[in-house]
């Protein structure tokens, strides 16, 4: 890695890296695993590097690919009279998945401390 | 038998929904050890539906246009009480409590859903190698990879075990399969089949569309399934294009542009194409000139840059709409002290080594410091291709590329080298990001004696002419593709 | 406690700025049909949308966008094109691990909100969210470290907020108060919310740190969480910023951390450090598309605005010929309309927001501004004492009716000024002693002495005599000694 290097490329992909994305990720990660995905992302992100070369300047980002806009829903629930008993059925499913709950409320385990 | 013949002989009394389902049930019986295309066979609803069906027909009704057709559901598309895995371990025994907008609209048509297909897990690959339930064989050579992420439904139509199938293409995922099982397989315009209910990879490339046996099938089953939902904020205010109405215009006066960057034919494009596929497409190119239309090289340069930003954009996406499954609320939970332990045990047994390595490269190309290297980068790529392909449509009506680069890998060759698996998806990538439709089209075998898929391109709402050409690619190539039922 | 400020007291300067989130008071919940509705059944407010089902979508609920263009109206924001984004964190009561929120393109840029006093506090942004579920901690007397596990509801998942950040121009818990109580008065009056703080529809984060009065670099801040009253927020200010203070000044350093308000003991306690920040990953939200609210759509919003807090104030404040903070209870209160309209009416400005301030603390009630001009105007002409005025409007408070009849149930005469004259001339001959100190005493000493004669002539007369007319004959007698 070159040190001080223009920051809009940043340097190789490190295996500290990889261990705080897992963190971030909620993944638990092995040592030789941590290896192996330190290398395999190098490689794609090595790849995606070919793009450095393109001049971007003044190009303006997509992140949809349609021009759509202002699409909205009326105020209106979903469920009236009619459709109570499936809305029923549908939260009793709901509770019936659920790795755990108890009086209709989903159990988790201890969340030790408040969101963020 | 096409879909459409067997809808007509439904509607008309000529035969029974039932029959038809029961003989796909046979079919599936005899040929699903050696294919694996399916996560779950649905016989006993499928029956039940196909006499419902039959019960409209002798009640004088309305049956629908897809009146007692087998269709296969790719299983990333929630069906209420039905599982719905993903190919993924955390979502094993999974029964959603709700249907997805196309199985609505399946129903409403009166299909009859038959099962649910094999793919790789949460539609992360290119060779349906990574399904926590096992691999998908080819039917065309059961030691090679059906393509993927889709596999199971191409598989499913080109082994006859239905006519027709559903997958999603975030990358290729429909058309790169139907290529390699010698299969239609079309990816829609962005925003023309609702996304509802489909569980997302990629949320601004993921689309639905159809696997069918022939042109006109697949015309037929995304007439079905297409029109605007209003429970997609993404779907396009309008209905369902007339396709099967226009399948035989052909291509007299249509200009065509077969794109050198990606089919291996330009100074400056991209490498590592097959001569046979190569040969496939100039006769393809050639085919289409004799029908009248006018053929040309075209230029669209960014497209070599597709991939690169493929890379980031869809696993950026995928990294978020993957965090739900945490163990709280559906699907699998491993236990532990606390939850914060609880979510990564889950996640860690949960999901295959695919699925994490494109979790961590979104969520690292997404975090402080590497936004506007990685993720804001690659949306001005995004940008780049939009008007290139804007530009290229001055000149043309219409795209032609290979669908992919080769036939049918061997299964295993590529699983170690994600890099190499990829490359898989270089010209089925540009038109994911640009939300333009694509179909992969069968055109001849290679010289492994394996299909070859020929894809046309079209720019938004360019359904209508893309399935002309393609039915004169179809024509050409000598009728139907598939292994007849 | 006392709300004195940090400053007042040994030359620090508090700056404060708060994050209010209110939710919007519509049928259904920000992205989908699902009820926005407090209380219920666990569980039974939800559809996949809002449990994040895999599959699910979002769509974005109009009304939502039509209270948030309000909000941003009301606080003379900038309202603009934006976009959503999707805030990735883990937590249980985030169904899907990400928050849709806004992030560089709000709904709502920058702005301002008048407080009473006339200060302008500026408004960074108000933009819109989503809401989280509700946790239950089990076990360990409900404490978040010490459960033993959590129970979720996702009732309030995918509710609708507004977040108002306001910038760090407040200096004091009055101050800060004084903020969240006028944008409450707004949120209420434009119908975007009901700014219940108790239920939690309505809370606020306070971000503060201190400073040497004259410095013109903001210190380091503390981010307080869990304030769940007007009370808690200043007693959380005061707290905090003396502890801040009480840092510094003992060579220490202010840690930038955020803080959790513990209503029990008064003080705020550590809930993370910087250094545990979060990497949220913001991105656009690609299941959604940009809302760009057109020229046409804000104007028609605009014109069916009610009129304002601040509005009713200087309106108030007007027709009266007083300062605009002098009119603030009676808008609180919501009676400036029958107070203008009985001003209208010829009813004296002074004596209305007398009894406005006084009088009804309740409300009107039954009473309708014809009613309360006509008694004031019968206060002002002398022909009922403040007294008398007081006990008739509770009555036209309670059930209504003419002031004049009502005065008559009661008895109330006025009684004339030489039959009071002869009661005064008597309790001079009883208290002989008093009335001396009253002629000769010093200012003190005559008032507490009128205040003695005007007490017996009240008990001789039971109320009917007018304390005024009673000082005046005091006055004129002794002068005439």
């Amino acid at each position: 890695m070159e040190p001080d290097a223009d920051t809009s490329t940043p340097g190789r992909i490190t295996r500290d890296d990889v261990a705080y994305v897992a963190r971030l990720a909620r993944l638990n990660l092995t040592d030789f695993e941590l290896d192996g995905f330190t290398g395999q992302l190098a490689d794609v992100l090595d790849h995606a590097a070919d793009i450095e070369a393109l001049d971007l300047d003044g190009v303006a980002p997509t992140s949809h690919p349609l021009p759509l806009s202002n699409v909205f829903r009326a105020d209106v629930p979903t469920v009236g009279p009619a459709e109570e008993a499936n809305h029923r059925l549908f939260c009793d499913e709901v509770i019936a998945a659920a790795p755990a709950a108890e009086e209709s409320r989903f159990r988790v385990p201890p969340v030790l401390g408040e969101a963020p | 038998m096409s879909a459409l013949s067997l809808a007509g002989s439904v509607r008309s009394g000529e035969r029974s929904a039932r029959s038809i389902v029961e003989e796909h049930l046979a079919a599936i019986a005899d040929g699903e050890g050696q294919i694996h295309a399916f996560n779950l066979v649905t016989a006993d609803a499928a029956l039940e539906r196909a006499d419902r069906v039959d019960d409209v027909v002798a009640q004088g009704g309305d049956p629908g246009l897809l009146a007692g057709v087998p269709v296969a559901l790719k299983d990333n598309m929630c069906t209420r009480g039905v599982p719905t895995t993903c190919g993924s371990r955390i979502l094993d025994g999974w029964r959603p409590p709700y249907d997805a907008t196309v199985v609505e609209r399946l129903d409403a048509a009166g299909a009859v859903i038959i099962g649910k297909t094999n793919m790789d897990e949460f539609a992360m690959g290119s060779s349906t190698e990574n399904s926590a339930f096992g691999p998908t064989f080819n039917p065309r050579d059961t030691t090679r990879v059906p393509g993927g992420s889709s596999g199971g439904s191409a598989a499913a139509v080109a082994a006859g075990f239905t006519p027709l199938s559903l997958g999603s293409d975030t990358g290729g995922s429909i058309r790169q399969p139907a290529a390699l099982c010698g299969v239609v397989g079309v990816k829609p315009t962005y925003g023309a089949v609702s996304r509802y209910g489909l569980v997302a990879f990629a949320s601004s490339l993921d689309q639905i569309g159809p696997f069918a046996r022939n042109v006109a099938d697949a015309a037929l089953l995304l007439e079905a399934v297409a029109g605007h939902d209003p429970l997609d904020s993404t779907s396009i205010p309008v209905s369902a294009p007339d396709l099967l109405g226009v399948l035989d215009r052909g291509v007299e006066g249509l200009r065509v542009g077969v794109i050198e960057e990606i089919s291996g034919s330009g100074p400056t494009g991209l490498e590592g194409f097959a001569p046979d596929v190569q040969a496939r497409l100039a006769e393809a190119a050639e085919a289409l000139a004799a029908a009248g239309a006018v053929v040309e090289k075209a230029s669209v340069p960014s497209t070599v840059f597709g991939l690169s930003a493929y890379y980031v954009i869809a696993p950026a996406e995928a990294s978020s709409n993957l965090a739900r499954f945490d163990g709280v609320r559906f699907g699998l939970r491993v236990d532990a002290e606390n939850t914060v332990d609880m979510n990564a045990a889950t996640r860690t047994a949960g999901f295959g080594d695919e699925v994490k390595r494109r979790i961590m490269l979104g969520t690292y190309a997404l975090s402080a410091g590497y936004y506007d290297a990685y993720y804001g980068k690659s949306q001005k790529v995004r940008t780049l291709i939009v008007e290139d392909f804007a530009r290229a449509y001055q000149s043309f009506d219409l795209l032609l590329s290979p669908t992919a680069p080769t036939t049918a890998f061997p299964i295993g060759e590529k699983v170690d080298d994600p890099m190499l698996m990829y490359l898989n998806d270089v010209c089925t990538i540009p038109s994911n990001l640009a939300g333009h439709p694509a179909m992969s089209v069968p055109f001849g075998v290679g010289d492994d004696g394996l299909p070859v898929g020929v894809q046309v391109l079209a720019p938004a709402n360019g359904e209508p002419s893309m399935f002309r050409a393609a039915a004169v690619l179809e024509a050409a190539a000598g009728g139907s593709a598939g292994v007849a039922l | 406690m006392t709300s004195e400020t940090v400053s007042e007291m040994d030359g620090w300067e508090v700056v404060i700025g708060l994050e209010v989130h209110a939710e919007l008071a519509t049928a259904t919940k920000l992205f989908s049909g699902a009820r926005n509705e407090f209380g219920g059944e666990p569980n039974t407010n939800i559809d996949p949308v809002s449990l994040g089902l895999p599959g699910s979508l979002p769509v974005l609920n109009e009304k939502a966008v039509e209270l948030a263009i309000r909000v941003g109206l009301a606080l003379n924001c900038s309202v603009q094109e934006s976009e959503f984004a999707r805030k990735n964190y883990f937590y249980p009561d985030m169904p899907k691990d990400f928050q849709i929120s806004q992030f560089d393109q709000p709904i709502n840029g920058e702005g301002w909100l008048e407080l009473p006093d006339g200060r302008r506090i500026g408004i960074e942004r108000a933009h819109l969210e989503e809401d989280t579920g509700k946790s239950t901690h089990v076990g360990g007397g409900g404490r978040i470290h010490e459960a033993s596990y959590s129970l979720v509801d996702y009732n309030r998942a995918g509710v609708p907020l507004i977040e108002i950040v306001g910038k760090p121009d407040l200096r004091s818990g009055d101050d800060a108060r004084a903020y969240v109580s006028e944008l409450r008065s707004i949120l209420v009056a434009i119908g975007a919310s009901d700014g219940k703080m108790e239920e939690g529809s309505m809370r606020v984060d306070c971000n503060v740190s201190v400073r040497p009065v004259g410095e013109d670099e903001l210190g380091t801040r503390c981010e307080v969480k869990n304030i769940n009253s007007l009370r808690s927020l200043g007693r959380a200010v005061t707290y905090e910023s003396r502890r801040q203070v009480d840092l510094i000044t003992s060579g220490q350093k202010v840690d930038q951390q955020t803080r959790h308000w513990n209503e029990e003991d008064g003080r705020t306690h550590t809930l993370r450090s910087k250094e545990e920040a979060f990497d949220y990953r913001y991105f656009p939200e690609p299941d959604l598309v940009p809302v760009a609210p057109s020229a046409e759509w804000i104007d028609e919003i605009r014109a069916a605005m009610p009129l304002l807090p601040g509005e009713r104030r200087h309106r108030l404040a007007e027709e009266a010929g007083i300062q605009p903070a002098a009119a603030a209870l009676a808008v609180e209160r919501g009676l400036d309309g029958l107070a203008l309209a009985s001003m209208d009416l010829g009813a004296d400005p002074a004596r209305v927001l007398v009894h406005v301030e006084n009088n009804l603390a309740d409300g009107q009630g039954a009473l309708t501004a014809d009613a309360f001009a006509a008694l004031v105007s019968m206060e002002t002409g002398g022909d009922l004492t403040a007294t008398q005025a007081k006990t008739v409007l509770a009555d036209l408070v309670d059930s209504g009716g003419d002031p004049a009849a009502v005065a008559a149930t009661h008895g109330f005469e006025t009684m004339d000024t030489s039959e009071l004259e002869g009661f005064v001339d008597g309790l001079i001959a009883e208290h002989p002693d008093d009335w001396e100190a009253f002629v000769v005493g010093d200012e003190d000493e005559r008032r507490k002495k009128s205040g003695f004669f005007v007490g017996q002539v009240m008990k001789a007369t039971r109320g009917q005599a007018d304390g005024r007319v009673v000082n005046e004959i005091l006055e004129r007698l002794a002068a005439g000694t």
